[in-house]
């Protein structure tokens, strides 16, 4: 009798094991195809200059994200000198179709968000113009007013989650960097 | 002449119940294993209240029974005491087996310094330790061992680490289970409940070949207690508080065994901590909240017995606001930083970043003895660990996971231990394992790890074989079959993988007189490169880094000798042992160069394989200074060679070393007060992986010094405690502790969070324990 319950738990557990087998090879793939398009990726940042009649944009893109194709930038023409341009920034995921409109996120999470936008040119001055639900910038939307003619770069960052209000410095906010990309411009 | 009377009463009483007390029982006893006959053994029959003795030729002889049942109670020296029934309708001739082996006696006793392999490298820790820890984690308890770190990130995530080596590298087996719960990243600590524990062993050499092929730094073994055989219904709680934290912890469980053999166990524990406190701020976003639950249940006998344990572990582990950074220059302004970026005021919320892990871990097992053969043990376990990883993200993914694994494991193994020779033990048995993981879909990420299914087959035989009276060797080996079916990454190919690993050991121990025994040690270890390192290809957000796997990685073997002298004695003992490890093919992460991406630049980290050795020694001593006062100290020394490029292991631990001061008092309430001190000093040879990166901002190139290490510190910590007899059948033990006495600012090298905040600072600990 005794013998007969050992050799029922022997049975009982390779029954467990096998059908455990079952179990998971049945179950296995069950929600089909696991590569998940990554939905908050960034691969387009476009700031587009206005004065009248004159546009210029600046544009960074890199279509596969994370992966080993280089990104490019693309600079429509220069900046005229002593000029003020007011400035736009769009962020696109492009990996969607229709491409995704990033800028409404950080827009609706304004509070959590800031760019930072500045330039190694000293005379370019950069004014956010828009303001989150606590009255601190965003930088969706600017000015930008040139000096002199002049060549160096302009760096547009973006933090989520940075201390609001700040120094006005990208280092000062802290936060996560979720954009940080470098133009070179000319000021003529 | 009272023995005449009672046996007079007796047979007056068989009469009136039984006309035919004619009846004789004749019994042999003999060894379980080797069948000698046992002579002078005490037979006691319960119905007649009679003593009988067996004789030269182990018989025994019950006459003028009645029909009906008889119990009789078999006691004899160095034997456990068997109870066995028969029902008498006729005479009777019955061959009854002892046990004369005390092996398995011993593991019901608490404290002994028993080892698991007897010719094995191996040091413990026993449940009163683990009550000391109750509140903190595995790693933090396994800490107090030489030659036993931690990997951790921020305070509560905490990996163990033996001799320098962590991860998939270390063989955690709880309650006789691998655990297998994603352990293959930096930041993934095993999910064990510490309080459902009865004992943790650390085996710091490469052996112990039941339980796997590639324990290349060692095995931890998490054990539960053995209950005995009594009617008894008992239980213990603790709660513990802490200032650091402003949590703690409550623990019960319940206890009831059956003398038939029969017992059932519970317990649960809830812990919950805050935002913890660096001396000078407070961390933000690092504490978390555990339930953990676990019951088992079965019956013990000396020929047959099963155990059925099932226990869930849920962690919810804040990680410091302040590593979750972007790029690179992110990280530069941490590491420039003398403080956190986010330093806010205490909270419980645990907010981003965060994991959410749930293991479930479900194991039957059932053992049966063999006449003239030894003992069977089948052993089925099944484990789903779902682990989910939340980050800062936007809009509507805010709480979706940015990582979301299903990581499900079963396993059986057969277990053949022939102890039938007196002085040879062999231990065969064969594994069977499939595993399988599942990348949940729906986080709007690619999986970090893709799906794939895993088979394991393996095959060990292990001797031990005792040379004489106090010389013991033992030698094993095991072949292991792998075979990995994955999915490929973003429209990869799909990935087939297939390992063989053979793996064996050697080990002698030779005891002296006066305690002293000598151990030494060989053992061959190959390790399958595991799921991260294969198939790993992405961002690292938390670390800034981008982490590339290779499906190119050759297995990993490993060659470890360790030797150890041991003094075991309360009065003055000690224990060296030196080890050296060579490891073929070992695969380490390190960085290689930097990409651009959106959110700049970022430093990509690939796996690649060098050949690597690891050797130190682990030295521990106690000391008895008076009746009252007791010393202990132990020191780690340890050196990590990268072979093939002539420089530094990364992350390797630092010269460490360890006192403690203890007084007690036992005829005061068991008062305890004890005074330790420990000192990490700085960690000197490390690989230097610094680099230059663009800040756009600046204008200029900047240094990041991700290498460099955190500067020497010295901890001093206070214990006491005291025993109560509060009441008839429990007591009550109270326990005051503090922790980071000065409240030293420190930070350590094998911290992954210490470009960003300091350690803990000062901690007063209160815990109370009743046993009832």
């Amino acid at each position: 009798m005794k013998n007969l319950q050992s050799i029922k738990t022997i049975k009982l557990l390779a029954l467990l094991f096998i059908s455990s087998l079952t179990i998971v090879s049945c179950s296995s793939d069950d929600d089909g195809d696991d590569h998940d398009h990554e939905e908050e990726l960034i691969t387009t940042v476009t700031y587009e200059l206005t004065n009248g009649t004159d546009i210029v944009t600046l544009e960074f893109q890199d279509v596969d994200g994370d992966g080993s194709a280089l990104p490019t930038y693309t600079i429509s023409g220069p900046l005229m000198a002593n000029t003020i341009y007011t400035g736009e920034i769009e962020l696109l995921n492009e990996t969607e179709d229709p491409a995704e409109d990033i800028t409404e996120e950080v827009e609706e999470e304004g509070d959590e968000h800031e760019f930072f936008i500045t330039s190694s040119i000293s005379d370019i001055v950069v004014t956010k113009t828009d303001v989150d639900e606590d009255g601190n910038p965003i930088g969706i939307t600017s000015t930008l007013e040139t000096g002199d003619a002049a060549t160096g770069t302009l760096t547009i960052i973006l933090k989520h989650e940075p201390t609001k209000p700040n120094d006005g410095t990208s280092e000062g906010a802290g936060g996560s960097t979720d954009v940080e990309v470098t133009f070179d411009i000319e000021v003529q | 002449m009272k023995q005449f009377i009672i046996g007079l009463a007796l047979a007056f009483t068989c009469f009136s119940y039984s006309q035919d007390c004619t009846f004789t029982f004749l019994g042999e006893l003999s060894d379980f294993h080797d069948g000698t006959l046992i002579s002078s053994a005490t037979i006691y029959i319960k119905e007649i209240d009679k003593y009988v003795v067996s004789d030269f030729d182990g018989k025994f002889k019950i006459e003028n029974l009645c029909n009906g049942t008889i119990t009789l109670t078999i006691s004899h020296v160095g034997c456990e005491t068997k109870t066995v029934s028969f029902l008498i309708e006729n005479d009777m001739f019955k061959k009854i087996y002892l046990e004369h082996h005390l092996e398995e006696l011993n593991e019901v006793t608490v404290n002994s310094n028993l080892k698991t392999e007897s010719t094995s490298v191996e040091r413990s820790i026993n449940k009163s330790v683990i009550d000391n820890y109750s509140d903190k984690s595995l790693g933090d308890a396994l800490n107090t061992i030489s030659g036993v770190s931690s990997l951790n990130t921020g305070n509560t995530i905490v990996k163990p680490m033996i001799h320098g080596l962590h991860s998939s590298r270390l063989l955690i087996i709880n309650n006789n289970v691998r655990q297998f719960d994603q352990d293959w990243g930096d930041e993934h600590a095993p999910n064990i409940d510490l309080n459902s524990s009865n004992r943790i062993e650390v085996i710091k050499g490469a052996n112990t070949l039941r339980y796997g092929s590639d324990a290349i730094g060692g095995l931890i073994l998490i054990r539960p207690k053995k209950y005995i055989a009594i009617d008894s219904l008992f239980g213990s709680s603790i709660v513990a508080l802490n200032s650091n934290g402003r949590g703690g912890i409550v623990n019960s469980e319940l206890v009831k065994t059956y003398e038939s053999g029969y017992y059932g166990k519970i317990q649960a524990s809830y812990k919950q901590f805050g935002d913890f406190k660096a001396p000078d701020y407070y961390l933000t976003n690092s504490g978390l909240k555990n339930l953990n639950g676990s019951f088992n249940f079965g019956y013990n006998s000396f020929e047959k017995g099963f155990d059925a344990y099932y226990s869930l572990v849920h962690n919810e582990l804040a990680i410091l606001k302040s590593s979750h950074i972007g790029n690179v220059n992110d990280l530069v302004n941490a590491i420039n930083s003398d403080e956190p970026i986010v330093a806010d005021d205490f909270s419980y919320d645990i907010d981003y970043p965060r994991q959410d892990i749930l293991h479930h871990l479900a194991k039957i097992e059932a053992y049966k003895r063999f006449k003239g053969l030894g003992k069977l043990t089948l052993q089925y376990d099944l484990q789903i660990n779902r682990r989910k990883e939340f980050d800062l993200r936007r809009g509507d993914l805010a709480d979706t996971p940015v990582i979301d694994l299903r990581l499900f494991t079963n396993t059986f193994q057969p277990n053949l231990r022939i102890d039938y020779f007196s002085n040879l033990k062999i231990d065969t048995g064969i594994l069977l394992r499939f595993q399988q993981n599942d990348a949940i879909s729906g986080t709007g990420t690619s999986a970090l790890i893709p799906d794939y299914e895993k088979y394991d087959g393996g095959l060990y035989a292990i001797g031990s074989y005792n040379l004489n009276d106090t010389s013991e060797i033992s030698a094993g080996v095991r072949y292991d079959y792998t075979n990995i079916n994955s999915e490929g990454r973003n429209d990869e190919a799909d990935w087939k993988g297939t390992f063989n690993n053979l793996s064996t050991n050697v080990s002698y121990v030779k005891q002296f007189n006066n305690n002293l025994s000598f151990n030494v040690n060989y053992g061959l270890a190959s390790r399958v490169p595991n799921p991260s390192e294969l198939f790993s290809n992405g961002l690292h957000h938390g670390a800034a880094r981008f982490e590339t796997g290779s499906l190119d990685l050759n297995k990993e073997i490993a060659h470890k000798f360790i030797a150890s002298l041991e003094r075991n004695n309360e009065n003055f003992g000690f224990s060296i042992s030196p080890y050296y490890n060579y490891i073929n093919d070992y695969i380490q992460l390190i960085p290689t160069g930097i990409t651009t991406t959106v959110r700049g630049a970022f430093p990509v980290w690939e796996y690649n394989q060098v050949n690597a050795q690891i050797f130190g020694v682990d030295l521990d001593i106690n000391k008895k200074i008076s009746q009252k006062i007791t010393y202990n100290g132990s020191i780690s020394l340890l050196q990590g060679d990268n072979k093939t490029d002539k420089i530094a292991l990364i992350n390797m631990p630092a010269t460490n070393f360890y006192n403690s001061i203890s007084y007690k008092n036992e005829d005061l309430n068991q008062l305890t007060l004890s005074l330790n001190h420990k000192t990490v000093l700085q960690q000197k040879r490390y690989p230097d992986y610094n680099f230059y990166t663009y800040n756009a901002t600046l204008q200029e190139d900047v240094y990041v010094d991700i290498s460099s290490t955190p500067s020497s510190y010295s901890l001093f910590s206070f214990n006491s405690s005291i025993e109560l007899k509060a009441f008839k059948k429990g007591n009550l033990k109270l326990e005051f502790n503090v922790e980071n006495i000065f409240n030293t600012s420190y930070r350590d090298y094998l911290n992954r969070l210490r470009y960003y905040a300091d350690e803990l600072g000062r901690n007063f600990n209160l815990k109370i324990k009743i046993n009832y």
